[in-house]
């Protein structure tokens, strides 16, 4: 089944010609032909032809021998990524018609290694949410149901949930993510597939629409831990172009995928066994850290205290940062414009029009934050908060090589369920949140399933940009879990 | 402070502080790597990165940073060797990013000082506050459609220096002083060109008024003032304002103005209820601006030498004036003309023909001293055929004008025209008969006692050597012959 | 701290953000059941912690001083909502 296959498989598969790129591709446009009106993963699919065209050159590099790292490999692109000369909305109504002129560095290295783009994702708009459902075109449903309850639609997680949904239902072999406070790891954990966020300045942010500037981040949305360390190797890299981009040489990230972890030290964070967290997350963590110490490593417990202040400060500085990383979409140079009488009436129409009500209202909160008599209350305040918070991770890590947690506090929820009460969905955020903040990378992997039968995810925390060891952790948990799950809409089962 | 308002309850004095806006010479962007030539055609210079599209980030361009540092340095100010960009939240259309990228909380330049000259002599010292490096904004042309404004985005995120001054400015004149002082500051150092017609420097006025010993009352910003004059004017106009206001028994509110040059009076430009909210925070974009001591050590030893050192050198070096130096300095240019006349020559002679004939004749042929038709280098060259006796001062004049006309070397003109000093006794003496005998009589009432005719007799042998005749032996020839 | 009608009516209007009077409402509750929660921010105790600016990974770098940019008028033009020959346009505006 060409579409099941795994970043590493398919390549192999091309490099013997077992079946060509444009195989390949085709298989993708008919499972998105046939799934995507049901999950509405994709905002916008390329044509066939763009598509295939760029399928025959991949299958001519191969020929020639000069296949690079992600040669021929359909995959899904976040819709918040600007593709030159493919519409780019960021899921707002405000760049719905929104071509840009230029690629974004980290697309831009993906074609260079000779990916095939099958489309652009959904998401939450502008990245602002964890369900996928405030998207202007519509909520992404996840291809997974609870058992017995085939008709009640859950989230695929967000923001990044249209390229979970996509990779875990096979209408992309893997998918670009960004996450801010969790909008790759928290949509893995929920499709069952593997989403890796990078160190902070790893990958470009040069091109990719901004939420909050010192928190997004680019990472791959994969099926396996080696195809994450693969597709991150295509993505990350310096730009000159992004101030705070790292100069720090790429590792081969794949092959840090298999390697022993034996003697490394795992952290388990005791302020993350938060109350009321529930029986079947809780459980799925013993088994992980089960599942390690098995592997050789040394698990110990370590102490992050400001944890619970994680979550307050973000959803201080990720507003404030978006309510003027936002404020370009005026209606003057580009995007929605809606027309009034005087200029302040046209910023005012327009932005109430092509804005959804929830980044209308973390525009409003950031604007709050950071208005004269509030700033210190609030941002300066969060801000040290962040320090604290980047010290109890610096702290932890003189002990220990990487953390283990869940990924999320709960499996996917239903459409619709949390949705009244905004501080209840943040809550979800509340695992991933803190490594965003402290810049450091942060690795989700599916392992097993709840009672409902949806799937679970551990965490796999590290040390600034040491990737490789998170990995090589995140491959041990992979290989004990042996997670083979398939959703229930999934582009092999028999339609 | 001479500089008083007489009221009808007193007299007021004006304390004023200037925000000077000074375009940073540049090749390209503060943030971006668009051009910053002046006068391109409408939105040619303009960079994804200047239009604010989705995605784009900011990358600072070496070169402004040290265009700030340098000009710190000029204005013996501190240099911050870590500083930060925040961003300063507003919208208009002249702004793309619906933000400023400034600096705020930690500016690149701390405190530091300019003294000034008035015009009676008298030196102040006029305190700096910082200057901070911050993006300039668009252009927007209102006249082109009745009911729209046009967007030229060419100079928007152009770097500039926003140089802030101590409200140490007590009259309208010492504020001419101050940005007349700056702007040459500024042009020795070469970080901006101090054009105020272009707008590549203006200044934001901050005036408020005070009975001697009070405290500072409000002060109301008048913005975007393009000349010195304005500038000048504005303070004044703007000052008697206040002092009504004060004097009518009412206050004055805190609030942003603008000068009406045609009606010379200030007014008021944004009302209180849009009140503006900036909300400053540092920009996630770019990460603190952290400068090594040893970049900053040597930006020190490049720098030119500036007006107030190259003055006191010229008064020591070549024995002028203080008056005649500060003429010199006024513009670099200038400094660098009269120190080629002048060295290794009479200074004082140099500074007189420099400041004299020199600018007469640069303003009678509308040139500047940058297109004098007459070199430095040939200029001094006749300074030196005066020296060593080829002609004299009077002749000097005459081989000048042929200069500024024909653009010729002095040697030649004086070649060509026989202009060359007699220095030959027998033909002075020849010269002395022909005077005497044409002038007997006043021969005889020289004799009879009549001493004063003696320049009468010099100026008439200077005359039948047609000026070429060295005056000293003609002086000395004379005396010999009436007195001898 | 918590936010009144006329707060967020500000605040509404200093971000550009036209809302109807409903909405206002609504966004204002939103607003103060977010804030009520981050108010436990209160508790820590950050006497002389610095606050964390970017994620202070790198130094700024700074970019050599030359043009490379720019002259792309077309394409900027192109995605704009409305323009009038070289020139982007907006509805009058009186200074
Ligand atoms: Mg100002
Ligand atoms: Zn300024």
């Amino acid at each position: 089944m060409l579409t099941g296959l795994t970043l590493t498989e398919a390549r192999a598969g091309l490099a013997a010609r077992t079946f060509s790129a444009r195989e390949l591709a085709k298989a993708h446009l008919d499972a998105i032909a046939r799934l995507n009106p049901t999950l509405n993963a994709y905002i916008t699919v390329l044509p066939e032809e763009t598509v295939l065209a760029q399928a025959d050159a991949a299958d001519a590099r191969y020929a020639a021998g000069t296949a690079g790292l992600m040669d021929g490999l359909p995959i899904g692109i976040k819709d918040l990524f600007c593709t030159k000369d493919v519409r780019t909305t960021a899921a707002s109504a405000i760049l719905a018609e929104f071509v840009p002129p230029y690629e974004s560095t980290v697309t831009a290295k993906l074609l260079k290694e000779g990916a095939v783009f099958l489309g652009k994702t959904n998401l939450d708009e502008f990245a602002m949410g964890s369900a996928n459902t405030s998207s202007a075109f519509g909520a992404t449903t996840s291809p997974w149901r609870r058992t017995g309850e085939p008709d009640v639609a859950l989230v695929p997680g967000g923001s990044s949930g249209g390229s979970s949904a996509a990779v875990a239902a096979g209408l992309a072999l893997a998918a670009t993510g960004t996450d801010t406070g969790g909008s790759i790891r928290q949509p893995a954990a929920y499709c069952g597939i593997v989403g890796l966020k990078p160190t902070y300045g790893r990958c470009s942010r040069w091109g990719v629409i901004a939420y909050a500037s010192s928190l997004d981040q680019a990472g791959p949305m994969t099926r396996s831990v080696a195809d994450a360390g693969l597709m991150l190797e295509a993505m990350a890299g310096f730009d000159e172009r992004d101030s705070t981009s790292s100069s720090r040489p790429v590792p081969a990230f794949h092959k840090a995928v298999g390697k022993s972890v034996k003697g490394l030290k795992v952290g388990i964070p005791t302020e993350y066994r938060a109350p009321g967290l529930p029986e079947d997350v809780l459980a799925m963590w013993e088994q992980g850290i089960a599942w390690l110490r098995e592997a050789g490593c040394e698990v110990v417990d370590v102490s992050l205290p400001h944890t619970r202040y994680g979550l307050t400060s973000y959803y201080i500085i990720a507003p404030a940062e978006c309510s003027s990383n936002l404020a370009r979409y005026d209606g003057i140079r580009f995007g929605k414009r809606v027309d009034a009488p005087s200029l302040d009436a046209v910023y005012e129409a327009s932005r109430a029009a092509g804005f959804g009500a929830e980044v209308r209202s973390r525009i409003l909160m950031g604007t709050y934050v950071l208005s004269a008599g509030y700033y210190d209350a609030y941002y300066l305040k969060a801000q040290k908060v962040r320090t604290l918070i980047r010290r109890d991770f610096e702290q932890a890590f003189e002990n220990v090589d990487v953390l283990l947690t869940p990924t999320a506090p709960s499996a996917a929820f239903a459409q619709g369920e949390n949705q009244n009460d905004p501080v209840q969905m943040y809550l979800n955020d509340i695992f991933t949140v803190p490594a965003s903040l402290a810049g450091i990378p942060g690795l989700s992997v599916p392992v097993g399933l709840n009672n409902a039968g949806l799937p679970l995810g551990l965490q796999v925390l590290g040390r600034h940009f040491d990737e490789e060891t998170v990995l090589s952790v995140g491959g041990a948990l992979e290989a004990a879990a042996g997670f083979a799950h398939r959703p229930t809409l999934h582009a092999g089962a028999g339609a | 402070m001479s500089y008083v308002i007489e009221g009808q309850t007193g007299l007021w004095e004006i304390v004023v502080g200037l925000e000077v806006h000074a375009q940073v010479i540049s090749h390209s962007k503060l943030f971006s790597g668009a051009s910053t030539t002046f006068g391109g055609d409408p939105n040619t210079q303009v960079s994804l990165v200047d239009a604010a599209f989705p995605g784009m980030l900011p990358v600072i361009n070496h070169t402004c940073v040290a265009q700030a540092i340098r000009t710190g340095l000029g204005l013996n100010a501190q240099i911050n060797l870590t500083s930060r960009f925040d961003r300063k939240n507003y919208f208009y259309a002249d702004l793309p990013q619906g933000y400023q990228i400034s600096q705020f909380e930690h500016p690149i330049v701390g405190t530091g000082t300019i003294s000034i000259e008035l015009a009676n002599g008298e030196t102040r010292s006029i305190g700096i506050t910082r200057l901070h490096l911050e993006q300039d904004a668009g252009k927007l042309l209102h006249d082109q459609d009745p009911t729209k404004s046009f967007v030229d985005l060419n100079r928007a995120g152009v770097a500039l220096m926003e140089i802030v001054s101590e409200p140490d400015i007590r009259a309208p004149e010492e504020a001419g002083a101050y940005l007349r002082k700056l702007r040459q500051i500024l042009r020795y150092l070469g970080t901006c060109d101090g054009n105020m017609e272009e707008g590549s420097m203006r200044a934001d006025v901050n005036v408020s008024v005070r009975k001697a010993g009070e405290p500072f009352r409000t002060r109301c910003e008048i913005k975007n003032v393009n000349s010195i004059r304005f500038v000048m004017q504005a303070i004044e106009a703007e000052a008697a304002r206040q002092v009504e206001i004060w004097e009518n028994g009412g206050t004055v509110d805190q609030e942003t103005r603008l000068f009406d040059h045609t009606k010379g009076e200030t007014r008021t430009m944004r009302s209180k209820e849009d009140a503006h909210d900036y909300r400053y925070f540092p920009d996630p974009d770019l990460l603190p601006l952290v400068l090594e001591q040893d970049w900053v050590d040597s930006l020190r030893a490049a720098l030119p030498e500036l007006p107030d050192a190259k003055r006191a050198r010229f008064q020591q070096e070549y024995g002028i004036t203080f008056y005649d130096a500060g003429v010199l300095v006024a513009e670099q240019a200038v400094a660098d003309y009269y120190e080629t006349v002048a060295r290794g020559r009479d200074g004082k002679l140099a500074v007189s023909w420099v400041t004299g004939d020199l600018f007469a004749a640069l303003n009678r042929t509308s040139n500047t001293i940058e297109t004098s038709p007459v070199s430095a280098a040939s200029l001094g060259k006749m300074l030196d055929l005066i020296a060593d006796g080829t002609i004299n001062g009077k002749i000097a004049k005459e081989v000048f004008e042929d200069m500024v006309e024909t653009g010729e070397a002095p040697e030649a003109i004086v070649e060509r025209k026989g202009l060359r000093q007699v220095t030959d006794t027998g033909a002075i003496d020849a010269a002395i008969t022909s005077v005497l005998d044409k002038n007997a009589d006043k021969l005889a009432e020289y004799r009879s006692g009549k001493d004063k005719l003696f320049g009468f007799f010099v100026g008439q042998v200077m005359k039948e050597t047609k000026g070429k005749a060295n005056p000293a032996l003609v002086n000395e020839a004379l005396q010999a012959r009436l007195n001898g | 701290m918590s936010l009144d009608l006329a707060t967020t009516r500000r605040i509404a209007k200093l971000a550009r953000i036209g809302l109807e009077d409903a909405e206002l409402e609504a966004t204002t509750l939103k607003l103060n059941t977010i804030l009520g929660w981050i108010d436990q921010l209160a508790e820590v105790n950050v006497d002389g912690v610095p606050p964390m600016v970017g994620t202070e990974t790198e130094a700024l770098r700074q970019r050599e001083d030359v043009v490379t940019d720019g002259n792309c008028r077309d394409a900027l033009l192109a995605c704009a909502p409305e323009t009038a020959g070289p020139f982007y346009t907006v509805p009058k505006v009186v200074e």
